[in-house]
Order: C-alpha cells, then sequence, then structure tokens
C-alpha cells in the first residue's frame, strides 16, 4: 500500500503521545511497517507539540512533509491552523472545538483570532470539528480527550476499528480501560 | 517478537539482550529515555550519576571490573565527560564499553548544535550511527564486540529522529552476562607519562586496525542501483535519502569512524555524481575530499545547521518537486511555558519586577527569559549561572558598579556542577544572590531522580542530600529558605540577599507539581470587581486569558488549565480572584 502519513498535534499535556502510541501499535497489529516520531523534551506543558505516524509496506522517513499528510488530528484549534499546510490536497482533518490560550495570549502579548474555525473551514474541505472535551467528560476522565480524537477518526485509516480498540485496551491501566473505550465510542459517534 | 519502539529503547533492550551487567547516565534530552527504559525492563542494574563525568567514570571501573557498561547522555553532556573519555581511549576497556551519546540536530531541546562525531576523531574511538530503531538495537551487541575485539571505549551516536522515532524491532537471541575478572594492570591503567606514552602509539596502531575492519565489516553497506547518481550516507539521513532518491546508489555508512577509504574509493568510482548527505558538520566530506575523491554536492549545497529533510534534500539536487505549502502567517506563537501552578511563576514575577540581572542555568526555569517576565539574561551551560555570576559580581566591583547578581539554578543542575561554583564563590569572597529552586526532581528532562529525591533510577529508597547543610558545608552563611509561591515574602527575601553584602543563597523547597501531581482548586475571576488592568498576566500563566467581548476586556480563567496556586490573586488589587468552590478540573 501507499505510505498513509499522519500529523497529531495538540499542547503539551493533551496525550498527543499516547494518542500517537495507539495508531502506532495498531498498525504493527495489522501487519504494516510503521514509523512514529515526535519532537519532545521542551514541551512539558503548554508548549505547541507535533508527532508523526506513517504507515505503509515499508517506510523508511520518520518525517512527514508538509503537503503530503492524508490525515491531520488537532486537539485544539490553534493547532490545527498551525500544522494545516502539513495536509495534502483533499487531505482530513479532525480537531477539537476546546481551545487553550497559548502563553503569549494569556500574557496579553497576542490575540487568539477569533476566527479559527472559518479559516480552518476556508482551508480545509475535509474538516470535522468536535466537542472532545466534554465527550471525555462523559466518558469519565477529561483526560481521555486524546482517546476521543483516536475513536473520531477510526474510520478514516487504514486500520480495523476492533484492532484499534484492542490496542487502547492493552495500553489502558485500570479504571482507565472502561473510560479510554467509552471515549473511543464517543469520539467515533461523534 | 516484533516490536515498536524508539531508538532509546532499542539501546536500552539491546543492552540487557547483549550481556549488559551496569548502566549509568544522566538525563538529557534526547537520550534520556534510555536509561528510564533500561530501568523499566528491570534486568540489568542502572543509575543517574549527578553528571556526565561521574556516569562515564562510573563506567569505566565496571568495565575495569569485568562487566559490559553503557553509559548514556545528550551531546553537551560530551563535554562534561570528555576528561574522562580522553584518556579511556589510552587505557582501553576489560569488558565491552559503549558511551551513547544523542545529538539534537535542529536544536529541539538543546543550547547547541555541536556535532558528537567530532569527538569520536577527537578521541580516536569507533563509532557507530544507527539508521533506525532496529540498527540502534543491533548496534549495541556490534559495539560490545567491537570493543573488546580493538580494546576500545566505542560511542553509539544517534540524533533526536533516532532517540525519538519508533519503528519495528525484532530482538536477537539474548545473551547472559558474563563477568570478566578484575585484573590489577598498572601500565593499562594508570596514566602516568611514561605508560601514556606508550598507549599513544597503541591508539594509533589501533585505529588503523579499526579502519581495516570498517573495510570489511556489514555495518557498512553498498546499495548499488541506479550509477548515475550515488550518495554516501549514515543515520536518519540515509531514511531521507531512501525517501527523496529510492533509486540512487548509497554507501551507508554504520561505522562513521574510522571511515573505510577504500570502500568509499570503489564507490565513488562506480558512481557517476557522487554526493555526500549528513546532519551538521562535513565531517564525511572533510576526509573523502582529503582522499582526492571529486564531490559533486556536499556542504556547498546542504546545510551546516539543522536537520536534513527529503524536500532539502530534492531541493539541494536540483529536482523539480512540487512546491512545499507554507505555514498560515502571522499565528500566535505557542512556546513552552512554566505549568499552571508552577513554583518558579512566584519567582520570575518578582525577578520580572526587581529588574535585577539574572544569571540562569539549564532547566525549566530557563523559561523565564521568554517574555513576558524576561528575567534571565544568561544561559550558558550545566552550573554557569553560579560562577558567571561570581565573575560578573567580580567586575562590577572593580568597576564600582553597586549591582549585585542573582543566580537562579535547580537542584539537579546544582548537583550536576552548581556546587563547585558555589563552593568557589564562598572560597573567592565572591557577591552574589543564589536562588536554587530545589523542586525535587530533574524537570525538564520528565522528572527524574536525583540525589535530593531520596529514590534511585530503579524506585529504590536512598540518602537524600540535605540542601541547606550542603550549601552551608560549602562556606556559605546566610542560608535563607524561602517560598516562592508567597510573592510578598519573596520579594523581602529576595531585596534581602541583595542588600546583604557576600554570597547569599535562598533555597524554595516547593515540589514540582507536574513530577509530584500536585492539584489545587481553580481560580475564578468576579467580573463585576475585575477592573481588566491585568496587573495579573504578569504572571504568564496560560491559564489566564483576556474575555472576547465587553467595553472593557476582563480577564477570566480556565477552569481546565487553572492549578490554583494562587500566585495571580497576589497581583490582583481588586479582589477579583477567588478559589472556585469544588474539585480540581483541570485536564492538562
Amino acid at each position: 500500500m501507499q505510505i498513509f502519513n499522519i500529523v497529531i498535534a495538540g499542547v503539551g499535556g493533551q496525550g498527543v503521545l499516547m494518542a500517537s502510541k495507539v495508531l502506532a501499535e495498531s498498525a504493527l497489529a495489522s501487519g504494516m511497517d510503521v514509523k512514529q516520531n515526535e519532537v519532545h523534551g521542551m514541551a512539558q506543558r503548554g508548549g505547541s507539540v507535533i508527532s508523526f505516524v506513517r504507515i505503509g509496506d515499508q517506510v523508511n522517513s520518520p518525517v512527514v512533509m508538509p503537503g503530503t499528510a492524508d490525515l491531520l488530528i488537532s486537539f485544539e484549534p490553534l493547532e490545527a491552523l498551525r500544522y494545516i499546510h502539513y495536509l495534502k490536497p483533499g487531505g482530513r482533518l479532525v480537531y477539537n472545538k476546546v481551545s487553550i490560550n497559548p502563553s503569549t495570549v494569556a500574557a496579553g502579548l497576542a490575540v487568539y483570532p477569533q476566527d479559527v474555525e472559518q479559516q480552518i473551514a476556508a482551508a480545509c474541505t475535509n474538516a470535522q470539528g468536535i466537542e472532545a472535551l466534554s465527550i471525555a467528560r462523559e466518558a469519565g476522565n477529561g483526560k481521555a480527550v486524546n482517546m476521543v480524537m483516536v475513536g473520531t477518526v477510526m474510520k478514516d485509516l487504514p486500520l480495523k476499528e476492533e484492532v484499534i480498540t484492542e490496542v487502547v485496551k492493552q495500553l489502558s491501566q485500570g479504571k482507565g480501560v472502561e473510560v479510554n473505550l467509552k471515549a473511543l465510542a464517543g469520539g467515533a459517534a461523534a | 517478537m516484533k516490536k515498536i519502539i524508539s531508538g532509546n529503547e532499542a539501546i536500552a533492550l539491546g543492552f540487557g539482550d547483549s550481556g549488559g551487567v551496569f548502566a549509568s547516565g544522566y538525563p538529557g534530552t534526547p537520550s534520556t529515555e534510555t536509561l528510564e527504559e533500561v530501568a523499566r525492563l528491570g534486568e540489568v542494574y542502572c543509575e543517574w550519576a549527578p553528571n556526565e563525568k561521574v556516569a562515564l567514570e562510573s563506567v569505566i571501573g565496571a568495565s575495569i571490573a569485568g562487566g559490559r557498561a553503557l553509559s548514556t547522555m545528550k551531546h553537551v553532556g560530551v563535554n562534561v565527560a570528555a576528561d574522562a573519555l580522553l584518556t579511556l581511549t589510552y587505557t582501553g576497556v576489560n569488558a565491552g564499553l559503549i558511551l551513547m551519546v544523542a545529538d539534537d540536530p535542529g536544536m529541539h531541546s538543546s543550547q547547541n548544535e555541536q556535532d558528537s562525531r567530532n569527538y569520536a576523531k577527537f578521541a580516536k574511538v569507533p563509532m557507530l550511527d544507527p539508521a533506525d530503531s532496529q540498527e540502534a538495537y543491533d548496534m549495541v551487541r556490534a559495539g560490545f564486540e567491537i570493543s573488546e575485539q580493538f580494546d576500545t571505549p566505542l560511542m553509539l551516536r544517534t540524533t533526536t529522529r533516532i532517540s525519538h522515532a519508533k519503528g519495528a524491532v525484532v530482538p536477537q537471541q539474548k545473551i547472559t552476562p558474563q563477568i570478566g575478572e578484575w585484573v590489577k594492570d598498572v601500565p593499562k591503567y594508570v596514566m602516568l607519562p611514561n605508560f601514556g606514552k606508550l598507549k599513544h602509539i597503541e591508539v594509533e596502531a589501533r585505529l588503523l586496525k579499526l579502519q581495516e575492519f570498517a573495510e570489511t565489516t556489514p555495518l557498512n553497506r553498498i546499495e548499488m542501483r541506479d550509477a548515475e547518481l550515488g550518495i554516501i550516507t549514515s543515520g536518519v539521513a540515509y531514511q531521507h535519502v531512501r525517501e527523496a532518491c529510492p533509486d540512487a546508489s548509497v554507501l551507508k555508512l554504520g561505522m562513521i569512524h574510522p571511515l573505510p577509504e577504500r570502500k568509499i574509493r570503489e564507490f565513488a568510482g562506480s558512481v557517476k555524481r557522487l554526493v555526500i548527505v549528513e546532519e551538521m558538520d562535513a565531517i564525511f566530506e572533510e576526509q573523502i575530499r582529503a582522499m582526492g575523491i571529486d564531490v559533486e554536492i556536499g556542504k556547498n549545497k546542504l546545510p551546516l545547521c539543522g536537520e536534513i529533510n527529503a524536500d532539502i534534500l530534492r531541493a539541494a539536487l536540483g529536482g523539480t518537486g512540487a512546491v512545499t505549502p507554507s505555514p498560515v502567517a502571522g499565528l500566535p506563537q505557542r512556546p513552552p511555558v512554566f505549568c499552571p501552578s508552577c513554583a518558579h511563576r512566584g519567582l520570575f514575577t518578582i525577578l520580572s519586577k526587581l529588574k535585577v540581572f539574572v544569571s540562569g542555568d539549564i532547566g525549566c526555569y530557563t523559561l523565564g527569559a521568554l517574555p513576558p517576565m524576561s528575567a534571565m539574561h544568561s544561559v550558558i551551560d550545566m552550573g554557569a549561572s553560579i560562577s558567571a555570576a561570581h565573575g560578573m559580581a567580580k567586575v562590577n566591583a572593580i568597576a564600582g558598579r553597586d549591582e549585585k547578581p542573582v543566580a537562579v539554578i535547580g537542584d539537579s543542575t546544582f548537583f550536576h556542577s552548581g556546587m563547585t561554583g558555589l563552593m568557589s564563590m564562598a572560597y573567592n569572597g565572591g557577591n552574589a544572590l543564589v536562588i536554587i529552586m530545589d523542586n525535587r526532581t530533574t524537570g525538564m528532562t520528565g522528572g527524574q531522580e536525583n540525589p535530593g529525591t531520596g529514590k534511585t533510577l530503579q524506585g529504590f529508597p536512598a540518602r537524600q542530600v540535605e540542601m541547606v547543610p550542603l550549601v552551608k558545608a560549602l562556606g556559605i552563611d546566610n542560608v535563607v529558605e524561602l517560598n516562592a509561591y508567597d510573592l510578598k515574602e519573596t520579594e523581602a527575601a529576595i531585596k534581602k540577599g541583595l542588600a546583604t553584602p557576600g554570597p547569599y543563597v535562598l533555597i524554595d523547597r516547593n515540589p514540582c507539581i507536574l513530577r509530584y501531581k500536585i492539584r489545587k482548586p481553580a481560580m475564578i475571576v468576579d467580573q463585576d470587581k475585575c477592573t481588566g488592568c491585568r496587573a495579573c498576566l504578569k504572571v504568564a500563566c496560560m491559564a489566564l486569558g483576556l474575555t472576547a467581548t465587553g467595553e472593557k476586556q476582563k480577564v477570566r480563567v480556565d477552569p481546565n488549565v487553572c492549578n490554583g496556586c494562587g500566585v495571580c490573586k497576589q497581583m490582583c488589587k481588586f479582589d477579583a480572584m477567588h478559589e472556585l468552590e469544588g474539585e480540581n478540573n483541570a485536564n492538562l
């Protein structure tokens, strides 16, 4: 198969890396080659985070180049706009509509663009915004936003839903199993 | 069984599977997860050292005692360990010894972009450069074999895109550790000049033998495809080459020092155009040009700074690929920031207000240099906050400037190499205010244990270094504890420290809220009382923001982000901020 390029963006602390892990493990469990790469270190809390997952028969570079992503998953609207140029023409975008102020905005040094959603719609005809935080809270934990996001994109991935569900189950612990599976289902229904 | 793991995890797994006995390192992005994974796997003894020099020296001891040993660090850590490395190359090893160094091209999380391949040349040691997780795993075993066969330390070098990229790994048959004899051998291990002179001759001879080995090892392989274009490359750059030029012939170097000259000549002679693709310095290119070989494209077209990727490569090779789309312009930046309710916020709010010169250090608190705080004015390397402040104070005294510098340093960085600077300040009659932010973790790298946390890397209880007696023992009489969440107290303490002549140390002992999962109820702003004066915004917390509507914009707190430290509340002169009833709702 052609390489399927995924970019996952968000804010440090939102669980971007866990979502990436779910997708990468699911690809491996499906017998595909996969490379996953994120840059972390300085991004503790509040910084912009970007992660790449590439799935295919054989994957070389761990890096997705701008203009080549089949799917962009963004945990925050402004971050969706920041990385929207990674999408290839016709690429799919799923984003969480709940915004988080960058420190520059919080300090009054910059303004959060009020028309983010309009700008997203103008730049991408295949975009879907979801209320991931309330879906996650309904599932039992606001921190399960990442599993909600994975749930929503399941149908867009070259991976079977059962495989992803099984991987989420294996990677979760204790009460998290139920919460994450509910979040996954809630995201899928969004 | 096939696993999907990062390069760092692969090295850890490879270490355990290749008869590893002892590992020691110091946290540093992008190397940190390697030792954490050794600890998580739980099969081999491992520890955090207070700095990279101690780590490498301990690993040298382990090798002398007969155990295969691994030391891990980031590129700048090798500078700290270099004293040991440059003589270790003379003594050689008993059991195999690997120094894993993680470079950071693109400076995702580093203060410089040094290329560690220079150290392999400098120390005259073999270096391996994996191109994915599988190679990272395999090269640990190959590395131990080379180290033992040639009686040499070996450097295993990664970059951020190898350390942090995950790929498939199939493990090899596991080797049971065999601990060798602990032998007394004075001419081998005692580097007095007379022994060292003989050892230097051996090092040069060893390098020639390693070069012969490089000619035949499968670590260096030629992939002959179209003879029109030949590319010499290594590491993650190989993956970008394969992405951009699937049909090109490639000499893929796995052992990158010393270089296989005959193999390079053979390859260069079999292709029409020769291109060298390497991130950062022109290490291969300089050596290959010195062999008298024509190189068409190297650093004349490819960058010395930052990472290489498939698009950069296509452009350098004169391709007419699709135009890369540009990001949307004018969006507000989202730089990393102190976590909501981090104790550093209170400290830097006051340092910013007092407009003092702050000599900073490496850690989360370095973020105090960014707007709106802009309250850190120099950051060089681990520990430099204190020693540089000392130099500043001495020159200020000579110049007749009545200003005392402030040094800010964290606990792990203080143990790493701040202590010696403070001892020097006490010894040499210095005059700086030193603030130690002892949050009992190595925060910026993700919360590792250190000598002050009371736990080892493997989770065992440990003797906890007591900060106040330690600072006093270094020769400091004025040592005062501080609560940086209390702005008034902090301001008064800093002013007193600045007004008191001589070295003065303030110690904040509030724990890292992230590492120790401290949760408090969020704040709420009374919109009737808020005047929109924005005084609270000076604390630079991402939980704060201005309301979008209304004649005058007022401040609101995002309950999804706020962790209720109350530092912003202390900035409010109108009593507009209160704790929100109920439990903490933050989801970051």
